[in-house]
């Protein structure tokens, strides 16, 4: 068996068509200037501005045209 | 602790009087079921001797060799039952870039649809009691693969479950937070208060669930599976909450689900690009259970779904 080699871990990754994963423990400020801090040990931010749960992703970026996904 | 169900069939009837009675009364020698039903709650029984075990049944039944034996038979037909029904892995398909299209392409009939605008309370009560099943032991079959992965897919899937256990508070845990809603909507919180209401389909995938957990050869298929649950719980959840506030239920209820709608939009992204991927890349020839297990699960509650929507007199 092959092992996989741990590469240094990114603390932000941004998900292709989808959310930007942040790691740790975070305060996210949005655009009304609300702080919203983060509770699970990895966050997923919205970036396609269509979230209910905004700043937070709930998976709405899959029901977009392909064009329209982050 | 958890109260043995009602037999459905001479191998469960046979089964049950064997735990009650170890060593003495014998086993059968082979998984003679009289129906699917009375097969897959016999392997459903088996199964839970390893998570919380049964009241009154020796704890040791869940190393009792012959009990053994007819699990693995059991979970043999099982497997078989599932590859015959797979198209196999998706010609062509790159894991990374084309998972969740190709989750989104096998969308079967929607039991959240139907809950966010139409379902009864009835039938919103009947579909909480038989996914109490598996939600009362939320995210525990995918912990029996942890120690079986190296490390990169490991300490993502430990990051994953720790927030589905809470991370470290039990009463943010996701079976608790479960249970207490449903004790607020009147339903018994107990584990497997309602294994005897549950029908052939979701035993069957609680059972495909542990199976893939406790099978080590099985690991791609775990996560492949934990990969298409995560995929397809976000935005159904949200629809289940709408439903739920609509029928009036209680805030604790409704608050499963909305937190499930923020968790699995995190857990869909960890369960594929950091656990699947990296498992796929690290052993290449695991990928292919990785859709297996994936494919599973979809089809698993595509029957869950109809067998509900059947029931309640709705086209699926």
């Amino acid at each position: 068996m092959s092992t996989s080699t741990p590469r240094e871990r990114a603390d932000i990754v941004l998900c292709p068509g989808g959310p930007m994963l942040l790691r740790g423990e975070h305060v996210v400020v949005d655009e009304h200037g609300e702080e919203h801090p983060t509770t699970r040990p990895v966050s997923a931010v919205c970036r396609c501005h269509r979230s209910a749960s905004a700043p937070w992703c709930d998976g709405t970026h899959k029901l977009l045209p392909e064009k329209l996904r982050p | 602790m958890t109260s043995l169900p009602k037999p459905r069939g001479r191998l469960s009837e046979q089964v049950l009087a064997a735990l009650a009675d170890l060593p003495s009364t014998p086993v059968p020698a082979q998984p003679s079921a009289e129906s699917e039903e009375d097969a897959a709650l016999t392997l459903w029984i088996l199964h839970e001797l390893s998570y919380r075990g049964f009241a009154d049944i020796d704890d040791r039944a869940e190393r009792d060799p012959e009990l053994f034996r007819l699990r693995c038979l059991l979970e043999d037909d099982l497997e078989r039952r599932l590859r015959d029904r797979w198209p196999g892995r998706p010609e062509g398909a790159e894991l990374g870039a084309d998972f969740f299209d190709w989750v989104a392409d096998h969308d079967g009939p929607s039991l959240a649809r139907y809950v966010r605008a139409d379902a009864t309370e009835t039938q919103v009560m009947d579909l909480l009691r038989v996914r109490s099943i598996y939600h009362l032991k939320e995210a525990d079959p995918t912990s029996w693969v942890i120690p079986r992965l190296e490390a990169v897919p490991k300490a993502a899937l430990v990051a994953l479950q720790y927030d589905e256990y809470g991370v470290g508070d039990p009463a943010r845990l996701h079976h608790e937070l479960w249970a207490r809603g449903m004790e607020a909507s009147g339903l018994r919180p107990e584990y497997g208060a309602y294994v005897d209401e549950a029908p052939l389909e979701v035993l069957e995938q609680n059972n495909a669930l542990s199976m893939f957990g406790l099978q080590r050869r099985l690991r791609a298929a775990a996560l492949g599976h934990l990969a298409a649950f995560e995929a397809t719980s976000s935005l159904p959840s949200r629809q289940l909450a709408q439903g739920l506030e609509r029928l009036g239920f209680p805030a604790e209820m409704i608050g499963y689900y909305a937190e499930h709608v923020e968790a699995d939009a995190v857990h869909e992204q960890l369960a594929l690009r950091e656990v699947c991927v990296p498992l796929a890349e690290a052993e290449p020839v695991l990928e292919p259970d990785v859709w297996f297990g994936a494919w599973s699960c979809l089809d698993l509650e595509a029957r869950t779904a109809r067998r509900l929507l059947d029931a309640w007199g709705v086209a699926a």
